[in-house]
């Protein structure tokens, strides 16, 4: 994994797809690719009430990137900081990536014929920045940060949803 | 297979401790990059604190420019509950801007109407052309047979100005087409109008929402603190015969037979009344004709409404029980959108009446009266209206709000959907001229080839809006409206627990040739001799002459923004200081304002019929993705939802031999529709659904064009003549495979 975590707490979430927009936007995307998704699995009832899970996709940045081995050309790199990204100017448009990702990340950018992913916004975040869809999602249901940061959160969490007072 | 499990656990929200992590994260990033951007091109960037206009929410936004174009729009990170937040269509401001597909300059008719046949003209040509117009059927027949049409907004002080100087009584707002009974409704019981009132979700303990589908038609700071009080423990109770977002997170949900909240509220006041779970002192103190209720409201027992609403008796009651335990602190939702059945203004009362018996008007976490500047002990920017000098027009309306046909409705917003009648009749009188302002009668009043046949008798259409509406389309001439991005815009007077002032301010220069409409209108003012009215060259003159004499200046609202009165919630007392405005100063159930009209204050409540076999009723509604029919042709939210389904219900679907993506065919007594099904469990059996907002026939909007369906085509002009709204869920449509569009 990369340094970083992306981390949705799905139970805020209301789908409204507000990163999916920002994404695009801010790597001036055509219709079509999306490297962030809310994929959208029920509504189903469950005991009686509709529930629906609001998953969001990006890349996971991996450690060992299938992606990467799968790349011809070199274009997909990974940051010293462990973002996987795709270097436009060596990419070729094979799809090697596509079909190598299990979790299909890379997207098909038709205008350009090359591949466009999701890279945190690391030209963001070397500007200090968070990535778009963490900055503008409307329930804050997205967090980004470092990825050794996580347990103590998850730890808190935890331990107030299991607290007891006697 | 998807590995959900480093997910799992991390669902249950701990916002705080979360937040507090991702502030320090970015504290840490923006020390290391402090140097690298001061640096920077900063001659060339600029940051402008404004306000979203893709929808009517008027969110706080902080937009970043750069070498005069926008390259980042977030909410505005000084406002609780924005921080930065925005919803896929602000966000989707972004492509707005630069979209080729808006109108890039004035356009005048050539050809037949809506034959697409335009020739681009001049600022002057088509300026001259419309007031030469407009001069030309005032003086023939009268300032009166003209009529400004407009979904309100920040310069609606200007546009009456403008018609007042006509001559003409007839400005009205999309208003009533959305809620003119939730108006209503307000002031007969409080003298407040619903935009008077606020809802205090943060601290809420318990929101009950009927169809206000709260997560999709979202307003963002409302959903951040209504998410927020919920993470503390707070409950939702979602009552919708479809299943939304909003019911996905809600502790209850009713799927109820549609048309029948009204029982189902009938029920509730019953078991409260009965079981005295009402705040007995706040109901002896505040509430006038309570026992007038506690009689009517005898037999409208759970078991009754059980019957009617399909909502099992023993639920209504656990229900009330569980309400009464939270109050004062319990919210029911008296709508955003509340026109869908001709007794909306019984069912908005209703409504507003259990918020009364829970004592939850001025409470935490309730209702509260919005709070002006004169609170505060300012003064509220003025308005171009409030001018001495300015003649008042005392004709009837074309909508005859104001007369014995429709006595109650706010003359401020008028009645909409009485403009086809008004023009095919002649009644009050001949109506020849129409100007609508970023609104579409044509996709927004009911009955769609009723509004088109009340077209072809106008002699003069005027449309001033930003892209292409279907109206535009029909019109004889086209101004073009800068969009809120570029251009400067009339102070917001921000009322509430703060009283504040908000300011849209412009962030990069107009991309095509538009003008911002006050601008356009003070144009055409000074063609017709009304300059002395319009005291302003550009709309920073319109500012500091709104501003003057409230101690704020225009550079009060750089540095975040706003500014603000008071930096206190102001509440009153709930012993002895609500300013009710009603004639008794109290919460009127027994209503003054409807009983002096001559209408009952409590009319027996009138069943639901069933819809006959094969008959459904059409019920429409919002996604998080478009506003109403303004947004379809954005580049990145058609791509998110370019057209509409209808959902029908698997069982009855199956009866009709309909599959899941055919194409069917929708007709009602006004027109016939052909759209892809989406067969679900998801909707009551009795209704069916569509989204508002598609079904475009503006060619140049390219994306839009031809997709999906309108359901003003489907939907009968008909009203609540009490209240104002129209009627927009009270169709009933037949529906039938269709094998090809």
């Amino acid at each position: 994994m990369s340094q970083y975590y992306l981390m949705q707490d799905a139970k805020r979430c209301i789908a409204c797809r507000a990163c999916e927009v920002v994404c695009k936007i801010n790597k001036g995307l055509p219709k079509g690719p999306k490297p962030c998704e809310v994929v959208v699995v029920g509504p189903k009832f469950i005991s009686g009430l509709p529930r629906a899970f609001f998953k969001f996709m990006p890349c996971f940045h991996c450690e060992k990137p299938w992606c990467i081995a799968a790349c011809p050309t070199g274009a997909m790199q990974k940051r010293d900081d462990g973002i996987v990204y795709v270097d436009e100017a060596l990419c070729v448009g094979c799809k090697a990536c596509m079909s190598a990702c299990p979790w299909g990340v890379p997207q098909w950018n038709a205008e350009k014929r090359k591949v466009a992913k999701c890279d945190y916004c690391m030209d963001r975040l070397d500007k200090g920045l968070l990535p778009a869809c963490v900055t503008i999602c409307v329930t804050k249901c997205l967090y980004f940060g470092k990825s050794d940061e996580i347990p103590s959160v998850r730890r808190e969490r935890a331990a107030r949803a299991t607290a007891y007072f006697e | 297979m998807f590995p959900e499990q480093p997910f799992e656990g991390l669902v249950f929200a701990l916002a705080l401790a979360l937040h507090k992590w991702q502030a320090v994260f970015v504290i840490h990033f923006c020390s290391e990059n402090v140097e690298k951007r001061s640096e920077g091109e900063i001659n060339m960037t600029k940051t402008v604190f404004s306000l979203c206009f893709m929808c009517t929410v008027r969110c706080p936004i902080k937009v970043e420019v750069e070498n005069g174009q926008v390259k980042w729009i977030e909410g505005n990170p000084h406002v609780p509950g924005m921080q930065g937040s925005l919803c896929p269509r602000g966000v989707a401001a972004m492509a707005l801007v630069n979209d080729p597909e808006r109108i890039q300059g004035p356009m005048v008719r050539t050809g037949p109407r809506g034959s697409g046949e335009w020739k681009r003209v001049s600022w002057d040509e088509a300026l001259n052309l419309v007031a030469s117009k407009l001069q030309e059927i005032a003086k023939t027949y009268g300032g009166r047979s003209i009529v400004w049409g407009e979904r309100t907004n920040l310069a609606t002080h200007v546009n009456k100005t403008f018609m007042r100087l006509l001559g003409s009584p007839n400005h009205f707002t999309h208003d009533a087409l959305c809620k003119g009974s939730v108006n209503t409704a307000c002031r007969s019981l409080f003298g407040y109008t619903d935009p008077e009132i606020g809802i205090d979700y943060k601290n809420t303990k318990h929101i009950v929402l009927y169809g206000r589908n709260f997560f999709e038609a979202l307003e963002v700071r409302p959903v951040n603190f209504l998410l927020q009080a919920m993470e503390e423990g707070a409950k939702l109770t979602y009552i919708d015969p479809r299943v939304t977002v909003t019911a996905t997170k809600a502790h209850n949900y009713f799927m109820i037979r549609p048309g029948t909240d009204l029982a189902f509220n009938y029920a509730l006041m019953h078991v409260i009344i009965k079981e005295k779970l009402y705040d007995v002192k706040f109901v002896e103190r505040w509430v006038k004709g309570f026992q007038e209720l506690e009689a009517f409201i005898q037999p409208y027992t759970p078991e009754w409404a059980e019957k009617e609403t399909g909502i099992p008796a023993a639920r209504i009651v656990a229900l009330a029980r569980e309400l009464s335990q939270q109050k004062p602190s319990v919210i029911f939702h008296f709508g955003y959108r509340g026109a869908s059945h001709p007794n909306e203004i019984y069912f908005r009362r209703s409504i507003l009446m259990l918020n009364a018996l829970m004592g939850s008007i001025e409470a935490k976490g309730g209702l509260f009266f919005k709070k002006g500047p004169k609170e505060a002990g300012g003064k509220p920017a003025r308005k171009l209206t409030e001018q001495d000098g300015l003649p008042k027009v005392t004709e009837v309306r074309f909508d005859k709000v104001g007369t014995e046909v429709f006595p109650l409705p706010d003359p401020n917003h008028g009645v909409p959907q009485m403009l086809p009648f008004a023009i095919l009749n002649e009644d009050p009188y001949p109506i020849k001229a129409a100007i609508f302002n970023r609104f579409d009668p044509l996709l927004s009043i009911p009955d769609r080839s009723l509004t088109e046949r009340a077209f072809e008798k106008l002699d003069f259409i005027v449309t001033i809006d930003i892209q292409w509406s279907d109206t535009a389309w029909h019109s004889d001439v086209v101004l073009p409206e800068s969009v809120f991005l570029e251009r400067t815009d009339c102070v917001q007077q921000a009322n509430g627990l703060k009283p504040q002032m908000f300011l849209r301010r412009q962030a990069v220069l107009p991309r095509y040739d538009t003008l911002p409409a006050p601008i356009i209108v003070k144009r055409l003012a000074d063609r017709l001799g009304f300059s002395r009215f319009f005291p302003y060259e550009t709309m920073e003159d319109l500012v500091k002459w709104q501003l003057e004499g409230t101690g704020f200046t225009l550079e009060d609202f750089d540095r975040k923004g706003f500014v603000a009165y008071t930096d206190k919630e102001i509440w009153w007392d709930r012993e002895n200081g609500l300013k009710l405005k009603t004639p008794s100063s109290k919460i009127e159930f027994v209503s003054s304002l409807l009983e002096n009209a001559g209408y009952p204050s409590f009319p027996p409540y009138e069943p639901v019929l069933p819809p006959p076999e094969g008959r459904y009723r059409l019920m429409v509604g919002r996604c998080a993705q478009h506003t109403h029919i303004s947004t379809q042709n954005n580049l990145y939210l058609n791509e998110l939802v370019p057209e509409n389904v209808i959902w029908i219900n698997r069982r009855e679907a199956e009866r009709l031999g309909i599959n899941n993506g055919d194409f069917v065919e929708v007709s009602s007594s006004c027109g016939d529709v052909c759209l892809r099904a989406y067969v679900t469990d998801l909707i009551h059996p009795e209704a069916i659904f569509m989204l508002h907002g598609f079904g475009h026939t503006a060619r140049f909007a390219t994306r839009s064009f031809g997709k999906g369906a309108a359901d003003a085509v489907l939907q009968e002009n008909k009203s609540d003549n009490v209240g104002g709204s129209p009627a927009l869920d009270d169709t009933l449509v037949r529906v039938r495979r269709a094998y090809r569009k």
